[in-house]
């Protein structure tokens, strides 16, 4: 199967000329691209292409010298990672972010701090509206423990799982925040065949479920061409390549970053 | 409610349907399924159940559900796949459960072969499955599935909740739709066709009728005096018969609860959680749950570790006479108690068996250290005999009678018979009408006058209990003409830690001779301990040291062998230790790991020779395949050792 083939009218975020550097580094150079409500958008490309910068501007972690995003119709230059998360945007790390001491359970409740309204002093006592709202947003992470099938390591601590299913409680966590946007940074890196299919399989639900557009960057060809709808391409923080995948994939300057060209 | 295990008299109860009526009807909210939502336990009463039974029945028939149909029922346990197998049958229509991990070859032959026009599927991955299938099956007309997880892009189907819908418009217009067609149903009818796992040839559909199932369900709740309320975690496959009887038609019969596992990677958690009263397990669970034990015990610190040790030990000698009722010395009594609350107490809450009243094993032979581990324990833990063909129960152990080398005695109204080849046969009201649409498999399989072939060789032994040696086709004999079975005595040999893998030798010879594949594990570990140093499998195996385990538990053998007058001539008298172990790969197992015994005589002719020539070693060389692929040729002297025969004490003449 060659990508899917779908129509999405509206635009969710758009970025616009964005250049980031650390001090001499360019790590972005006058980027642009959109997302668009409802799709699953990749960004590709090889080591050190700035593709894990470009999720950190998006999400307000680093803060591009030039350009900017357009979010849901406002037009900023910078935004703060909270600010990012309570405009509905959540995120996965390439690096596992988890509290490792803490069970899977309680690992994707601080996913759901967000919507929690009441305050300290109730919390501490658990009675009345905090416990209400315990209770609701309990509801709401075994929805997300039932549709990512981790009924089974609820109560285990996040630490002494294997890393396939960290990646699993992982995404669960974004998910409870009830995102419109999510970004996964390498979902699948380090995952044997079997891991990999089951989460383009929750990615997929996720996106069709819910509705959630999500922005993912991988390295697995064959996974990018078969779930995603659009591909950016980065190379060297210039990029080299957008479009619907089988475009991409014919694209020279793709397979010459990808493959290298013989001279 | 307590109508239960008694008759609770015949005619209008006697389908399904009407017996979950008269529930409905007398204990509405009495318990009936339990499943996790969410993370909490949900109860459903036998009101609930019925209800959602006669929606779906009543959108069944609006489908075109009619009497005769067959009804594909594919998935985990599940309550609304069990209701669902209720409201087929409340239309006069016949479930057929699939096993959920079938491939879609597999389930396509059961479709086509039953001729079924609608299935229900679990989730996306049956439904997946079905919709292959359909493409060259076109009788298969109607999908339905449970979970609507992934299924947005599937609009030609139906979902449970759908069908539902429609059969609440039609009952609307036509109260009495379902009603009238449960009035319709006889005890005589198809109530179920499960497929017989072939292990030749296609699998077998085995029609059982109510009258089957209703009786199995009564004869197996009276034996071990089942009642209402009593508590079963339902987590082996609902296409298995014995599924079918404990957690659907006793389920109905005696007002078990049935609670569904919340995925099949929780069950041990949700073991825990509720407790069950009533459970089953395979011997190779009951193995894997020892396994985990040891291993975490031998982490454990010293305290608990000697604790663990010495209440076991203790457990091991008063817990299965306690549970026998055979009397046991005050002083025992108080240590099985202080174990009780220091060791097996909290050991079967970690397990789940803390209020098993009644457990049982069956399908292969189960060593008796693992079967004695939970009677020590104070675990009820029985072996059963049964087949799909005679609705499970053909013998249990009785309370008070349990012993690990039969199967136990046969349940009421079962006769027992032994064919002069040694073959087991039974009659019962269980035995089953016939095999769907194979009369021939169906005359070999049953006579005219009812009995039915188990394929087992066993014999009655004096106690009046029933033990099976080995598969009839097995069996053979030695010159003299006493009756050699090779896996009766391979698997006494197996299951000492220290052996892995046996093969036995005898049919057409003068005496009983083996192989002996060591576990590599195990006897390393021995050998460490003894300081008994090895380089390799071959050398470890090849010690003199070894040998000499390895006799010792073949003599113990022996001696059990004499203590049977059957089987007492056909003792090992010469074995050798295999300089490696049997694989798959060299084609020595099969993939399941049954020992291919032809094969191996011949691989291994001069060893086999040699075991009959009265030489004291003898030299092989196999051609090998490593993990990796690559080939290559293993050669060596093995040693033969003779073993002296155990000479019973007792009234041999």
């Amino acid at each position: 199967m060659a990508g899917r083939v779908r129509s999405f009218p509206d635009v969710l975020l758009s970025v616009e000329n964005i250049s980031l550097s650390f001090g001499g580094v360019k790590a972005l150079t006058d980027i642009s691209f959109d997302i668009a409500k409802g799709e699953v958008r990749a960004i590709i490309g090889p080591n050190g292409a700035g593709k894990s910068s470009m999720l950190n501007c998006i999400n307000g972690f680093y803060h591009p010298q030039q350009g900017a995003i357009t979010y849901k119709g406002v037009r900023r230059s910078q935004m703060k990672p909270h600010e990012a998360a309570e405009q509905g945007i959540a995120r996965t790390f390439q690096n596992i972010a988890l509290f490792r001491g803490m069970s899977t359970l309680d690992n994707i409740m601080t996913g759901r701090n967000l919507r929690m309204k009441t305050g300290l002093f109730w919390q501490a006592l658990h009675i009345g509206p905090a416990q209400r709202e315990e209770i609701e947003n309990r509801k709401a992470v075994e929805r997300i423990i039932d549709f990512l099938e981790i009924q089974h390591i609820r109560k285990a601590p996040v630490g002494q799982l294997p890393y396939g299913l960290q990646k699993r409680v992982e995404l669960g966590r974004a998910l409870a925040a009830e995102p419109e946007l999510l970004l996964l940074d390498e979902p699948m890196a380090g995952m044997n065949i079997e891991e990999k299919q089951d989460m383009c399989r929750f990615i997929l639900d996720v996106n069709d479920e819910f509705g959630t557009t999500i922005c993912l960057i991988e390295h697995d060809m064959g996974v990018v061409m078969d779930i995603s709808d659009r591909v950016v391409v980065l190379d060297y923080g210039r990029k080299i390549g957008d479009g619907v995948p089988d475009e991409v994939r014919n694209n020279e300057a793709v397979v010459a970053a990808y493959l290298g060209v013989s001279h | 409610m307590t109508t239960g295990t008694a008759d609770s008299g015949t005619g209008a109860r006697d389908t399904f349907p009407k017996l979950l009526a008269e529930r409905a009807r007398t204990g509405a909210d009495q318990p009936a399924y339990r499943e996790k939502e969410l993370g909490i336990w949900q109860t459903y009463g036998w009101g609930h159940v019925a209800a959602q039974v006669r929606l779906l029945a009543a959108g069944l028939a609006d489908l075109g559900f009619r009497r005769g149909d067959r009804l594909i029922v594919v998935g985990d346990n599940r309550p609304r796949l069990y209701w669902s197998m209720c409201a087929a049958q409340s239309l006069g229509g016949v479930p057929v459960p699939v096993y959920q991990d079938s491939v879609a070859d597999e389930l396509a032959y059961v479709v086509e072969h039953g001729g079924a026009r609608f299935a229900l599927a679990e989730n996306q991955e049956q439904v997946d499955k079905l919709l292959a299938i359909q493409k060259k099956v076109p009788s298969l007309e109607i999908i339905i599935y449970d979970d609507p997880r992934g299924m947005r892009h599937y609009d030609q189907l139906q979902s449970y909740a759908e069908v539902q819908e429609r059969g609440a418009r039609l009952l609307a217009a036509a109260p009495d739709t379902v009603s009238a067609e449960v009035a319709k149903g006889h005890g005589s009818d198809d109530a179920i066709m499960l497929y017989t796992s072939g292990t030749t040839g296609r699998p077998k559909g085995a029609i059982l009728s109510y009258d089957n199932l209703i009786w199995a369900a009564r004869a197996g709740a009276s034996f071990d005096g089942l009642r209402a309320g009593d508590e079963l975690l339902s987590y082996l496959p609902m296409a298995w018969v014995g599924d079918h009887i404990f957690s659907y038609a006793q389920g109905y019969v005696v007002g078990l609860v049935v609670n569904c596992p919340e995925s099949a990677a929780t069950v041990m958690t949700d073991l825990r959680e509720i407790g069950p009263t009533y459970y089953f397990a395979p011997p190779r669970v009951l193995e894997n749950l020892i396994t985990q034990v040891t291993i975490r015990m031998e982490d454990a610190g010293f305290l608990k570790r000697r604790m663990f040790q010495f209440f076991m030990t203790v457990a091991r000698r008063v817990g299965p006479a306690r549970l026998d009722g055979r009397p046991v010395s005050p002083v025992d009594r108080l240590l099985y108690a202080l174990g009780n609350l220091v060791i097996y107490g909290p050991l079967k809450n970690t397990l789940g068996m803390s209020r098993v009243r009644v457990a049982y094993t069956a399908g292969e032979a189960v060593g008796p250290e693992i079967f004695n581990f939970y009677r020590a324990l104070g675990v009820n833990m029985k072996q059963l005999y049964g087949q799909t063909e005679a609705s499970v129960f053909v013998t249990i152990h009785p309370n008070g009678e349990v012993y690990p080398d039969t199967v136990g005695k046969p349940v009421s109204e079962v006769e027992l018979r032994i064919a002069d080849s040694g073959e087991v046969l039974y009659r019962s009201p269980g035995v089953f009408k016939e095999y769907f649409k194979n009369p021939e498999a169906t005359n070999d399989a049953k006579t005219a006058d009812g009995w039915v072939h188990t394929g087992d060789a066993g014999y009655l032994d004096e106690r009046g209990h029933l033990r099976i040696i080995d598969r009839a086709k097995d069996v053979g004999k030695l010159n003299d003409g006493t009756l050699f079975a090779p896996k009766f005595i391979e698997n006494k040999l197996k299951f000492y830690p220290h052996i892995n893998e046996v093969v036995a030798f005898g049919h057409g010879r003068d005496y009983v001779a083996v192989f002996v594949n060591i576990d590599m594990i195990a006897v390393g570990d021995w050998a460490e301990r003894r300081n008994v140093s090895y380089a390799s499998y071959q050398e470890l195996a090849s010690r003199p040291e070894v040998y000499d385990l390895v006799q010792g538990e073949i003599e113990q053998v022996n001696r059990d062998l004499a203590a049977d007058p059957r089987m007492a001539g056909a003792q090992i008298r010469r074995f050798l230790i295999l300089h490696k172990a049997l694989e798959a790969d060299d084609g020595e197992l099969t993939r399941t790991n049954k020992v291919r015994r032809g094969f191996i005589a011949e691989r291994y002719k001069p060893l086999v020779d040699a075991l009959y020539d009265g030489s004291r070693a003898a030299h092989i060389k196999v051609d090998v395949t490593f993990e990796d692929g690559r080939k290559g040729a293993i050669e060596g002297d093995v040693t033969v050792r003779d073993v002296a025969p155990h000479v019973a004490l007792k009234k041999a003449s």
